[in-house]
């Protein structure tokens, strides 16, 4: 173990113990992207409870200069500003670490450790003298603690004004007393503490033209690239962001000359109605989507089945979070994987994607729509809270101008004119998809009935064996199609001939890629596939006939997407060994490591002998 | 859900309307409910209305629930899409649909189970919001096709055909609809054609939320003595506020009747509804005393039947949200995607 104060330059872990309400989440908010702006990556997380005003809130930010996004466990140093849980914020500092506090009201000594550093410093004090308004003395406070942080960790000052400036642009009379808050903060630790500490950020120039966007708000900004013009959504925690984001970048984006909407968005009364409404657009030839998590899609199940079977496109995005029920509703998981692969009664299956980050929410939001309308059928986006809700470093967004939206197999009036046979479920190119016509497309020509119930090739009602089981097994070889229509997996092959290999997906990404790193450093060597969608591309099962053994890394408690690769590609169980994070925090590289760590470590000390004779 | 192929053709001398289509061309598939129910003659005065009103019929698109009800999109306008949806979910799916096309005719089918018990729900929410719609509920106060049970609309004391008595209070849709903001509400009796036809014309004229409450006894499990919503029990009880002639824009108005007993009321697509009030002093315009009047009603158990209330100046969802007037389904890259320079300036804002 080290003795002595953590000494480290550019990684480290801050971590501020609020009260929710103070309006402490824009100084924090602000202090991340200061050391952004140093050049040096952040990753920060919001950890909040179900509640608006007076329960403990934790922001964290894993200042990286490598660049591991992923949360790290442990911190290093502690913003305690929340008396409710002090001493247990203060038990969570690594040995070392330190403990910046309020020290207006003296504390006992058995309040501290030994083994920390602790900084006090008289926040109340120095807010009283300065501000009477209680409300302002509630926000300053948190701008001071950010001045007297800038001091202590090195950072840049004029960085912090700049973000003042750009945080209260519109509001300018906010700007000076901001500023002024801040320099309060910063005067006084630098007249009586010793700055800076041997923990401290130094400019750097790691972060190149990465952007800093929450997963919900990518999304969102793909719905509006992608074409999506219709919105349903009802509010559930963490997904209502994904629609707000969406409103507000259609207002800037998506409003014509006379100052009217190219979009329509409703909060309906439930996810019944969000997604009936989106499944009404999506037949009537619109792009459309949803925003829900876990207890949405439960609602939305028999509606699925129906979009499924009457083959009509729209996206759903599911912003995860931990179940079952209500579970830990501010929490992440990735716990939907069965719920939404296979939902609905009857034989279902749906099409999953899983971005790692922010930027592939994106690129995923806008595919996402014409996966839809190629396939005519939902699309579901498995978003979690970690990418969802917090910032996250990440590539710059792109777009491809000459890129045309693919609508998919619409048939029109003149091809209906023509006389081109038209069969709402007939398998023209044997590809399972058939054509679809628009409503009010031909007066008298290409009009079917959608409905639930069992058709022919023709949309006509039956309920024979025949074209029951032909309908249904047109819909799997669509669903064969799909695995070439949707984003592949990706490889890294570790540089080392290893019979080991790891599967995981979506917002374990970071922690993974951080983990090799470690699991190398024990002399462990793993090839790793990202999988990014479901129906799983043949690679996946060739990648796993390449390995003895394959790690399934994911956060739910019943390996749910272990599962799905067993039933869908036929996998001998044995062969995948389940990694499993599932208490509602990020994975982390530490834990990744520490339980891959375990087993190689055991097929290592236990080699095949033999036996002495 | 039917077996048998309708033959085409038609007598030649059939009248034709101003599109040159005759009724045949807005029949659809064969019924296949029951000899007699009142569902198929609410079927065959949406196709007479269609018809009277020269609607393309492929410019309607009739989406319904789950029901004997909801079956009936396929017996009529055969050349329209429609949506046999899932059970009480309709107006949710009529919804979406009219968000992406506000150009087509809308035209929502349901029952009493459909809107009252399962979808309650989903019945308010699209009256709230004010969508473009005409509404029908094919109200028989039975669940027909598992057979018999009670619906929400059954009047408590009325008895089932197995001589069951509801003890439960009844859901009256018109009155909900009127509390709940629906730009025309009317109700009518499948077999009162005569009223029915004019009042499905106006409902499709009204360029808002137009809820029609239509009793259509089920003659397999709600027509014996003891229910209220048996053909004799309903023409014992029918209170009709008025009488109803719709006459399209521009038009001249030709019925003629004694002073003071016609109210034309002018809709906002320029068409005009000529009512013969029997009602004395009933105003159209008055929500409130509608639904006075109503309740007046009902406790003397009378079913009060004709237009209730018709609003002169209906928004419509569309308009709540000022949606562009070209359909949304129609718009393309061009009009959608901000394209790559917005996104430069949107990333430029992130670091």
């Amino acid at each position: 173990m080290p003795s002595g104060p953590i000494s480290r330059v550019n990684d480290f872990v801050v971590r501020f113990a609020n009260v929710n309400g103070s309006g402490s989440a824009s100084a924090n908010e602000m202090f991340a992207r200061a050391i952004m702006r140093m050049g040096v990556p952040v990753s920060p997380r919001n950890i909040f409870p179900s509640n608006i005003q007076g329960l403990p809130t934790w922001y964290e930010v894993r200042v990286t200069e490598d660049g591991h996004l992923g949360a790290r466990g442990g911190v290093d140093f502690m913003v305690a500003m929340n008396p409710q849980t002090f001493d247990k914020d203060v038990a969570a500092i690594e040995p070392g670490g330190y403990l910046l506090y309020d020290s207006t009201k003296p504390l006992p000594a058995s309040k501290f450790r030994d083994d920390i550093t602790v900084i006090g410093v008289p926040l109340t004090a120095i807010t009283n003298r300065e501000y009477s308004d209680p409300r302002q003395r509630q926000l300053f406070k948190n701008i001071i603690y950010l001045g007297a942080l800038s001091a202590l960790l090195d950072m840049d000052v004029p960085a912090i004004e700049k973000l003042i400036g750009e945080q209260y642009r519109g509001k300018d009379k906010l700007i000076g007393p901001n500023v002024h808050a801040l320099h309060l903060g910063r005067d006084w630790a630098l007249q009586n503490l010793k700055c800076p500490l041997p923990i401290r950020v130094q400019k750097a120039d790691k972060v190149g033209d990465r952007i800093f966007i929450e997963g919900n708000s990518a999304a969102a900004l793909g719905a509006v690239y992608g074409g999506a013009t219709v919105c349903a959504w009802y509010p559930i925690t963490p997904s209502s962001s994904l629609a707000d984001a969406f409103t507000r970048h259609c207002a800037k984006l998506r409003v014509d000359a006379d100052g009217k909407a190219k979009y329509a968005i409703i909060q309906a009364e439930d996810e019944l109605s969000s997604i009936g409404m989106v499944i009404g657009a999506g037949w009537n030839g619109a792009r459309a989507f949803t925003a829900t998590s876990g207890p949405g899609i439960s609602l939305m199940q028999e509606f699925l089945g129906l979009a499924y079977f009457a083959e009509i496109p729209g996206v759903v995005f599911n912003v995860q979070r931990a179940g079952p029920s209500t579970g830990m509703p501010t929490r992440t998981q990735q716990c939907d994987i069965i719920s939404c692969a296979y939902a609905s009664h009857g034989d279902t299956k749906h099409v999953l994607l899983f971005p790692e980050d922010p930027a592939e929410a994106f690129d995923f939001g806008a595919m996402s729509f014409d996966l839809a309308d190629r396939l005519q059928t939902p699309i579901f986006v498995m978003l979690d809270l970690d990418i969802g809700m917090n910032h996250r470093l990440c590539r710059p967004l792109a777009w491809d101008d000459s890129r045309a939206y693919d609508r998919g197999k619409v048939m029109t009036a003149a091809e209906l004119e023509a006389g081109k046979e038209f069969g709402r479920y007939l398998d023209v190119h044997g590809d399972g998809i058939p054509y679809r016509t628009y409503p009010g497309t031909h007066p008298t020509k290409g009009s079917f009935f959608t409905r639930g119930t069992s058709r022919d090739r023709y949309a006509k009602y039956t309920e024979e064996a025949g074209p029951y089981v032909d309908n249904m097994q047109r819909l799997l070889r669509k669903f064969e199609t799909a695995k070439d229509l949707v984003p592949r997996p990706l490889i890294a092959n570790s540089g080392k001939s290893t019979r080991y290999g790891v599967i995981y997906f979506g917002s374990t990404s970071p922690a993974m890629d951080e983990a090799i790193g470690m699991l190398e450093g024990r002399g462990h060597a793993l090839d790793r596939m990202r999988v990014r969608a479901f129906p799983f591309h043949s690679s996946v099962t060739s990648f796993i006939a390449d390995h003895d053994f394959v790690f399934v890394v994911e956060q739910n408690r019943d390996a749910q997407l272990r599962s799905l690769i067993v039933n869908e590609c036929g996998i001998d169980p044995v062969r995948l060994v389940p990694i499993l994070h599932y208490d509602g925090t990020p994975i982390t590289a530490r834990f990744i490591a520490g339980a891959i760590g375990e087993h190689l470590d055991k097929f290592k000390i236990a080699p095949k002998r033999k036996v002495a004779s | 859900m039917t077996y048998i192929a309708k033959p085409k053709f038609h007598h030649p001398g059939l009248p034709k309307n101003a599109l040159g289509y005759t009724h045949r061309d807005y029949e659809g598939t064969i019924s296949t409910l029951c000899a007699g129910c009142g569902h198929d003659s609410i079927t065959a005065a949406i196709i007479e209305a269609c018809f009277e009103l020269s609607i393309e019929p492929h410019r309607v698109a009739k989406i319904s629930g789950i029901g004997c009800s909801s079956k009936t999109p396929t017996y009529f306008l055969g050349n329209s899409h429609g949506f046999n949806s899932v059970h009480g979910r309709m107006p949710s799916v009529l919804t979406g649909a009219n968000l992406a096309n506000r150009d087509l005719i809308y035209l929502g089918v349901s029952g009493d189970g459909d809107s009252a018990s399962i979808g309650l729900g989903q019945f308010a929410h699209v009256l709230r919001r004010g969508v473009n719609m005409t509404y029908i509920v094919e109200n028989n106060g039975v669940y027909g096709l598992t057979k018999g049970q009670f619906s929400a609309t059954a009047d408590r004391g009325s008895k089932s055909k197995r001589g069951v008595v509801n003890t439960d209070n009844s859901i009256d849709l018109v009155a909900m609809a009127l509390q709940l903001g629906a730009t025309f509400v009317a109700r009518s009796f499948s077999g009162d054609k005569a009223q029915l036809v004019p009042i499905i014309k106006a409902a499709i004229e009204h360029d808002g939320a137009a809820f029609l409450d239509v009793i259509s006894p089920c003659v397999a499990f709600n027509n014996h003595a003891g229910s209220t919503k048996s053909f004799d029990y309903v023409r014992e009880h029918n209170e009709a506020v008025n009488r109803l002639d719709v006459i399209p824009a521009r038009a001249p108005i030709t019925v003629d009747y004694a002073e003071g007993s016609l109210q034309i009321v002018e809709q906002h697509d320029g068409s005009r509804l000529a009512l013969r009030k029997i009602g004395a002093d009933y105003d159209i315009h008055d929500r409130t005393a509608a639904l006075g009047f109503l309740q007046r009603h009902s406790a003397k158990g009378q079913i009060v039947t004709g237009v209730l209330f018709i609003d002169g100046e209906p928004v419509d969802l569309h308009a709540s949200l000022r949606t562009v007037d070209r359909p949304l389904n129609s718009l393309t890259e061009a009009d959608l995607c901000p394209g790559s320079a917005a996104l430069e300036t949107i990333n430029a804002s992130l670091r």
